[in-house]
């Protein structure tokens, strides 16, 4: 029987062209060009936008990310596909492969880009999050901040997630309560998240903010807005019948036109303020001297401060 | 059992299980209570009035819940009262609103919702006394509030007094003790729905108060449909 074309290469003893470089030869303009599209072209786009200091530091984050994962995507791919091609089973060829005895220099290669990439998204990761002049996380940092912004007093908004509506209470402004949130531009914001009933999720998603809110706890995040306009508020944790429509829009508004708003709107909320309790980091429906006292005077019978645990079906 | 029977037999039975699913479907997710109709003869956008009457219930006898709290709408061409949370209004329409409260009260976990917002001239009036704010807390005199978020609309409903004896059987009857809530406002021009909900904790034997009857149409929330 003649032999395979195949088998003829093999027993000339053809040799093998030399794939590591044909596969660097063709993954290195496809990284090249996929770093500078992104880059270039997505980076502006990218999510959460650059409306605030803490979106725009997650916009580098996940733009310095791609840059470094678009290279190690191309080589897996093209690898792939070289591997598809070239290494693709040939008609009449029965042959074994040849058999793997390992090579270390590959394999110490391999480990070393590995380790050298996680370690470098790691210390970059911990660097934005916590480095001086950065802008954090935007995330809930629960009641002792790990990380505070610089450059002055921030600006106290307390976010209170009830069922279905946000509500944002101003400290430093007498303590009046809206629905309106409105925060002023090139100023440090420090978000106060807590919750009167189940959990929500505080998402200004324009602003890089989000955080969890808790009943019973003072989740702390922080923003500096950097530039005007509207920006969406939802509520990211399911949370009820109406949570779909746990949503309202935000304003960032010149620092003038804040203190005009603030000042109008406590005077306009003056009657329903003095009927709020005190400012706290958070409340406990069922411990507020005012709602016992009014329980109590409606003759209601229940559990501690009336509000019906689910093991306890009283009805008023 | 030849082929040709046992093939019928499985068409059978798969026909009935999906029958089965379909019915199940159709009438536990889509069933809704009916939309009672205030837009009829009223034109959209031209800011004619519109009056909707509404009552909240301590009950509601009519249901297969009769311990929950409810609201009842009024029927414009029959004047009876209809077990839903659902109507439907003209867009750009004055709606002056009248809700009969018949409940109890209980106090608002967030007291931000004693005050009015949203009505015509920021104000509501309670047996014909105008106030901007019901405080909930101070003599518990609140039983529900009538919020609408989409337009920032927020009124809270004022009870009988401490020691009346509340209206047992529902619909309840102006015989029984009530406070007469009315207040004006403005639909939007834009179509669309438009959910409402009470924001009293009035949910009895739920967690936080806000479970049952604050999540289920034709007890505490429900849709104002706003029509062209």
């Amino acid at each position: 029987m003649a032999a395979s074309p195949i088998e003829a290469g093999h027993a000339a003893g053809r040799a093998e062209p030399n794939h590591g470089l044909r596969i660097f030869l063709l993954w290195l303009p496809v990284a090249v060009a996929a770093d500078l599209v992104i880059w270039i072209v997505w980076a502006p786009h990218l999510p959460p936008g650059s409306m605030s200091d803490t979106a725009h530091s997650q916009q580098w984050s996940i733009q310095f990310m791609a840059v470094l994962a678009a290279p190690v995507m191309a080589f897996v791919l093209i690898f792939a596909a070289y591997a598809l091609i070239v290494w693709r089973h040939r008609e009449g060829d029965d042959e074994d492969g040849p058999p793997i005895h390992g090579h270390a220099r590959i394999q110490a290669t391999w480990i070393t880009v590995s380790a050298v990439i996680v370690l470098c998204l790691a210390a970059f990761g911990s660097y934005e999050l916590a480095g001086t002049g950065f802008a954090g996380a935007g995330a809930g940092e629960g009641p002792s901040a790990i990380w505070t912004p610089t450059g002055g007093t921030p600006l106290q908004i307390q976010v209170i997630g009830q069922q279905w509506r946000f509500t944002y209470r101003y400290p430093q402004f007498g303590g009046f309560e809206t629905t309106a949130l409105m925060l002023p531009v090139n100023q440090p914001v420090q978000f106060n998240v807590t919750s009167l009933d189940v959990i929500h999720s505080f998402w200004a998603y324009q602003l890089g903010v989000k955080a969890d809110a808790n009943p019973g706890v003072n989740n702390i995040a922080f923003t500096t807005a950097k530039h005007t306009g509207k920006f969406i508020v939802r509520c990211a944790e399911l949370c009820g019948l109406w949570h779909g429509a746990m949503t309202n829009y935000g304003n960032v508004v010149s620092m003038t036109a804040f203190r005009a708003w603030a000042a109008k709107t406590r005077v306009q909320l003056a009657a329903v303020t003095a009927a709020l309790p005190p400012y706290a980091t958070v409340y406990d429906p069922t411990v507020i001297p005012q709602i016992n006292k009014a329980v109590a005077k409606s003759g209601i019978t229940g559990a501690n401060g009336y509000y019906y645990p689910p093991n306890d079906p009283v009805q008023p | 059992m030849s082929l040709p029977a046992r093939i019928v037999t499985l068409l059978v039975a798969f026909l009935a299980v999906a029958a089965g699913v379909a019915f199940l479907c159709v009438h536990y997710l889509l069933a809704s209570p009916p939309t009672v109709d205030y837009s009829a003869g009223v034109a959209a956008n031209t800011g004619a009035t519109v009056h909707v009457v509404m009552q909240e219930d301590p009950q509601n006898t009519v249901s297969s819940h009769p311990d929950w709290v409810s609201y009842f709408i009024q029927d414009p061409k029959t004047g009876a009262w209809v077990h839903t949370t659902l109507f439907s209004v003209p867009a750009g329409s004055k709606i002056d609103m009248t809700i009969l409260g018949y409940d109890g009260c209980t106090p608002l976990r967030n007291n931000l919702w004693s005050g009015v917002t949203g009505t015509t001239g920021g104000v509501a009036f309670e047996n014909g006394k105008p106030f901007t704010v019901l405080n909930s807390w101070s003599g518990c005199n609140v039983g529900h509030t009538f919020s609408i978020p989409a337009v920032d609309l927020n009124v809270p409903m004022g009870s009988p007094s401490l020691t009346a004896t509340l209206c047992g059987t529902s619909p309840c009857t102006t015989n029984n003790p009530h406070e007469t809530m009315t207040f004006s406002f403005m639909t939007p021009r834009k179509p669309g729905t438009y959910f409402w909900q009470c924001r009293i904790p009035c949910g009895g034997g739920f967690i936080d108060g806000f479970g049952g009857p604050m999540q289920t149409f034709g007890f505490m929330t429900g849709n104002m449909e706003v029509v062209s």
